[in-house]
């Protein structure tokens, strides 16, 4: 067993366990603590993958930013947790049903159609030098100017469309 | 050496945990977050992909993603604290009418 498949197994493992304790926990903020392990470790695999660059932007955008705001929201509202409710008691175990399903599907079709020929090799030296992050960009302003400008304009609406349903309740006032 | 296979079970598996939250839990915020694990798990296959065929089109796919995701937290965020200030409180089986 050569190491990195040690380090993807184990990897893997703390992926799947925070997973799940985000989706268990009953209380928000735990939640939203195991998240931000769980992006964490994805950040992780994105290095063993050789993408350093995707694996910074996780951390800074999504345990940075996005759980920051996800904490700040539910500390806010003092969501932390809800009281249970009875209505559509039949939900919970459809949902379980569902996603069983789900996972079975995912499976037959890995199992069926995947090619088992395909190796991830550990990232060589050439991945820490300028090179390949110049080489990232010239794709991204080259091959994908148009995408990196119309995320711009998302981004601008999403700013404009947050301020405008903050706006609203200052003027109810 | 790590068959690629691997990280598309995990990616799958991951996604099956956020479409699990998403469908049982009540909490707006907990769907919301198991949205972004879903958005992650196809994140990794992605980068996963990318790796081995070594372009770097999924790496740039993946920071699209990202951005959408932070676009959608944005609004959604506001969006949840809008409606807990008009109905003072956010259980998603009272979010069923679109006047407020």
């Amino acid at each position: 067993m050569s190491s990195d498949l040690i380090v993807f197994l184990v990897l893997s493992l703390v992926a799947i366990a925070t997973a799940m304790g985000m989706l268990l926990s009953k209380n928000a903020v735990y939640s939203a603590l195991f998240l931000v392990l769980n992006f964490v470790t994805v950040a992780i695999f994105y290095l063993l993958l050789g993408a350093p660059f995707i694996a910074m932007a996780q951390i800074t955008v999504y345990a940075g930013a996005i759980m920051v705001l996800f904490l700040f929201v539910i500390m806010l509202l003092g969501a932390e947790s809800l009281a249970p409710t009875d209505s559509l008691p039949w939900q919970k175990p459809l949902a379980r049903l569902l996603s069983v399903v789900l996972a079975v599907e995912a499976a037959y079709l890995l199992l069926t159609r995947a090619s088992s020929n395909l190796v991830v090799s550990m990232p060589d030296a050439s991945l820490n030098s300028m090179d390949s992050l110049r080489e990232m960009a010239m794709a991204l302003f080259n091959s994908f100017l148009l995408p990196f400008e119309v995320t711009s304009i998302l981004l601008l609406v999403a700013l404009m469309g947050a301020i405008v349903l903050a706006h609203r309740e200052k003027e109810a006032k | 050496m790590v068959p690629v296979n691997y990280y598309v079970i995990l990616s799958a598996i991951l996604f099956t945990i956020g479409a699990l939250g998403v469908l049982s839990r009540r909490n707006p915020l907990i769907i919301f977050m198991s949205i972004e694990l879903m958005l992650n798990s196809a994140n990794l296959a992605f980068v996963a992909f990318a790796s081995v065929y070594k372009t770097f089109s999924g790496q740039i796919f993946v920071f699209f993603v990202i951005a959408v995701a932070a676009a959608e937290v944005a609004v959604g965020l506001a969006l949840i604290v809008e409606i807990f200030k008009a109905k003072k409180n956010i259980n998603i089986d009272e979010m069923n009418s679109m006047k407020g």
